[in-house]
């Protein structure tokens, strides 16, 4: 008897609880009218950035492209009469892009890196392959000061040998014999 | 000519429920995605037309324009004719359902019913059963093992709950002292024939939501085990004709449920046909709630619930009515 009274309890209990739930409001986000706030570092749409000079940030060193897992970033290198290297041209088949950011770990100059912006749907797949002039913006994204020709060792018209930040004047060899 | 005439007003009669209960049909899949979705704090579909109302239109569209496929290993004729056994025998149902009293139209009299039958109770367990072979002849037909499973289990289930069905109503017919349902409907003029058969009423709404394969029953779909059960291999509006199915039937257990035992089609202030509706929509809107809130039975918890509680509970409920009329008589 008590086993029947402890059934028709868990039933009741049941049917209180979705009777409760129908004057909740929904918790539903409707997707077009309402767009959730993303986090700044929501891995979606990539771009590549520029410097706070507004220059190209890319040297096409291929590291993204080597790190990409499912080779969807390709380029061709080529190099300024400032002796700055660049991408001739760079593509990124979003069609086949999985958004794992390893392009932008692997990126030694903060070039490539990846927006929160998710809304590339296109019907025409061919549309989703972007080159460089879809994917260059004017801005740093997430890294506003940095530029890569401050800091690296590399002569250009940024400074000649020992005079990037933290670094040494060059040792003369000679001098430093024992 | 009296004969004339009353062909073509029984012609219209058809015309009118058959539309009537395929528009219900399409718009209560739209009540029963709202009202589940509500229940689990969702929206449910809002986007076809205002509130989604046109939810039914886009989907029957959908269902009408996407490919009709027949498995090769099919059995080709059976496996085609099986939908329209399960739609044809839902929409029979209904012939016996009074709609109202006689009404009189330039002085000849019609009966607000398709066919009074001095049997309808049985011609409504015939038809009843015979949706069966429709669900077991697809499953069969489909050869693939999901659907068989499905089959199977439908067989199964409907046939053990076609038992306490039957059994649910037999002190229906005691009170009423009539097959007919129209006679039973005249039987609760005073009062409806819940107050004095809960237990029937009991009954006879698990063994309905048993035999209209809805969820705490749905082990002949069973999607988690079985894919979609007897339904696996149908697409197109050969699966359409399964889901229209099941929503008639839906719609004809909430009808006889009121019939026999929320006094069918009498109420007050409001025309007959629309207390009629109400209390399908409200019979229906209990069962998406009870579809909301209980889990699938085990196979062996459906079979012990049909044969160990509700067929004996059924027969001794026919005794203690047997009897009690025995001793006001």
């Amino acid at each position: 008897m008590s086993s029947a009274f402890e059934a028709v309890t868990a039933l009741a209990t049941g049917f209180a609880t979705t009777f409760k739930h129908l004057f909740r409001k929904p918790i539903t986000e409707e997707y077009p009218e309402y767009k959730r706030p993303l986090p700044a570092r929501t891995r979606a749409r990539i771009i590549l950035t520029r410097d706070p000079d507004g220059n190209e940030r890319c040297v096409a060193c291929y590291l993204c492209s080597a790190a990409c897992p499912v080779s969807c970033i390709s380029m061709q290198s080529a190099q300024k009469a400032n002796d700055r290297r660049y991408a001739a041209w760079f593509r990124i088949n979003f069609a086949r892009c999985i958004y794992c950011g390893l392009c932008e770990e692997a990126c030694p100059t903060s070039a490539i890196q990846l927006t929160p912006m998710f809304e590339t749907c296109e019907r025409d797949i061919l549309k989703l392959i972007y080159e460089k002039e879809d994917l260059l913006v004017d801005h740093g994204g997430k890294d506003t000061e940095y530029n890569f020709y401050r800091y690296a060792g590399i002569v250009t018209d940024l400074g000649g040998k020992g005079e990037h930040v933290k670094e040494d004047q060059p040792v003369n060899v000679k001098s430093n014999l024992p | 000519m009296d004969w004339i005439i009353g062909f073509i007003f029984l012609l219209i009669k058809l015309l009118v429920i058959l539309v009537g209960l395929l528009l219900v049909a399409a718009y209560l899949v739209l009540v029963e995605r709202k009202f589940l979705a509500r229940l689990q704090i969702r929206y449910g579909p809002n986007r076809a037309g205002k509130f989604g109302l046109l939810q039914p239109i886009a989907d029957t569209v959908k269902m009408m324009v996407k490919e009709d496929t027949v498995p090769e290993a099919a059995e080709h004729t059976i496996f085609k004719l099986a939908p329209a056994v399960v739609a044809f025998t839902a929409l029979l149902m209904f012939a016996v359902v009074p709609l109202g009293s006689d009404i009189t139209i330039g002085g000849y009299k019609i009966p607000l019913v398709i066919t009074d039958l001095n049997v309808g109770l049985l011609f409504v367990f015939a038809m009843s059963a015979l949706g069966v072979y429709g669900v077991a002849l697809g499953g069969w037909a489909s050869n693939s093992k999901y659907s068989l499973l499905g089959g199977i289990r439908g067989a199964a289930q409907m046939i053990s709950y076609e038992l306490s069905l039957g059994l649910s109503l037999v002190p229906i017919v005691m009170l009423a002292r009539s097959f007919s349902l129209v006679d039973i409907v005249n039987a609760q003029v005073d009062y409806p024939f819940i107050l004095v058969q809960p237990v029937s009423f009991v009954i006879f709404i698990i063994s309905a939501m048993a035999e209209s394969k809805r969820i705490p029953f749905d082990l002949p779909e069973a999607e988690n085990e079985l894919g979609a059960g007897y339904h696996t291999e149908y697409s197109g509006m050969r699966f359409g004709l399964f889901f229209l199915g099941e929503y008639v039937h839906m719609q004809v257990l909430g009808a006889l449920t009121a019939v026999f035992f929320l006094g069918g089609w009498r109420g007050p202030l409001l025309p007959p046909v629309l207390w009629l509706f109400i209390k399908i929509i409200l019979i229906s809107l209990i069962m998406i709630w009870i579809r909301a809130t209980l889990p699938r039975l085990r196979y062996d918890q459906l079979m012990a619930l049909g044969w160990k509680v509700l067929v004996p509970a059924a027969l001794v409920n026919i005794v203690f009515t047997g009897a009690v009329l025995l001793i006001l008589n």
